[in-house]
């Protein structure tokens, strides 16, 4: 019998549970792994912003990323179609496991039999936090796939250090903007 | 090429199976409402670090690229912070990342095409200015 005392506390740290987390992460994990054991890629998301710009624009920042551009614009639309592929199957009720818990946040409609979900945060802060992770992850050498996945999983201290500023930071920002009362 | 997808879709259905692809769940974890998130961020290193652990002592190279397998190792400078502090101001306020962002279309959120957007305009601007930079101390400075 668990003491209802953790219980408790790991009620309140953990509201939705951990397994859909857990389970979430070891697929992340096994996703790039699949790619590192078949090509030696330690793949990364945000890479994609740059390389796919390579197609329109001449600059030498976004030229060198041409002969990885193609691999990258796959490795994106896989990620696409995988979240499609959840969407199909769990999100709609299609296939049901007690390991996934729905959770409550955001709106969900129906389009041909599927049930989509939509997200209430504003877009102003979609785009203006967009802007700033498409400045910070190129300038800074990695995001959360590249430096947080990739990087720890390889023990690197750069990536150990990305991860440590990008987290504290980004724990600051949402703190403040919440104390702001900015909701969503 | 078709094992990148199939890499992709396992990365992007977890991705929507951790609900990660939800900026208001990544929120909920900086906020310190629910810790969960944790669990997808060191699940995947961990899966992903027993690979870079023991890939390269079984085999010398990737059968299909026959490039060595090697860790994921950049160089530390200034730029590691200076991005990093970007990116957390981007990622708390937006709530968003990369890979989530791209996942977080497929399960049909329309509405993070204005992340998408911004971060192409972000990585665009950067890309001018640095492609500007480095051109500039390229060449011989006459200027001064």
């Amino acid at each position: 019998m668990p003491d209802p005392l953790v219980a408790q506390t790991a009620a309140e740290l953990f509201p939705n549970g951990v397994s859909r987390y857990a389970v979430g992460g070891l697929l992340v994990g096994l996703g790039a792994v699949v790619i590192y054991v078949g090509t030696g890629i330690a793949a990364g998301a945000s890479t994609f912003l740059e390389s796919t710009l390579s197609y329109v624009s001449d600059q030498s920042r976004f030229q060198r990323y041409v002969s990885s551009r193609d691999w990258r614009l796959v490795f994106t639309f896989g990620i696409i179609l995988g979240a499609a592929l959840f969407a199909v199957t769990v999100q709609s009720g299609v296939v049901t496991t007690s390991l996934y818990q729905p959770g409550t946040t955001g709106r969900t409609y129906e389009l041909a039999g599927v049930t989509l979900w939509l997200t209430d945060v504003q877009p102003w802060r979609l785009f203006f936090g967009g802007i700033l992770v498409g400045i910070g992850t190129r300038i800074g050498k990695g995001c959360t796939s590249g430096h947080g996945v990739c990087g720890v999983g390889s023990a690197s201290k750069t990536s150990l250090v990305g991860v440590a500023t990008f987290l504290a930071v980004a724990v600051g920002t949402a703190q403040v903007v919440a104390a702001l009362g900015v909701t969503p | 090429m078709p094992l990148i997808l199939v890499g992709g879709v396992i990365f992007g259905f977890g991705l929507g199976f951790s609900q990660m692809a939800r900026p208001e769940v990544v929120l909920t974890f900086l906020t310190f409402e629910d810790f969960g998130l944790l669990f997808v961020m060191f699940g995947a290193a961990v899966v992903s670090g027993v690979a870079f652990a023991v890939m390269p002592r079984i085999r010398d190279a990737a059968p299909l690229t026959g490039d060595r397998y090697e860790r994921r190792l950049k160089p530390f400078d200034r730029n590691v912070l200076v991005g990093g502090a970007v990116f957390g101001v981007g990622w708390g306020l937006s709530g968003i990342c990369p890979g989530a962002a791209y996942a977080s279309l497929g399960v049909g959120n329309v509405t993070i095409l204005w992340a998408l957007g911004g971060m192409f305009v972000g990585a665009y601007l950067q890309g001018l200015w640095r492609s500007r930079t480095a051109a500039r101390s390229a060449a011989p400075s006459s200027a001064d």
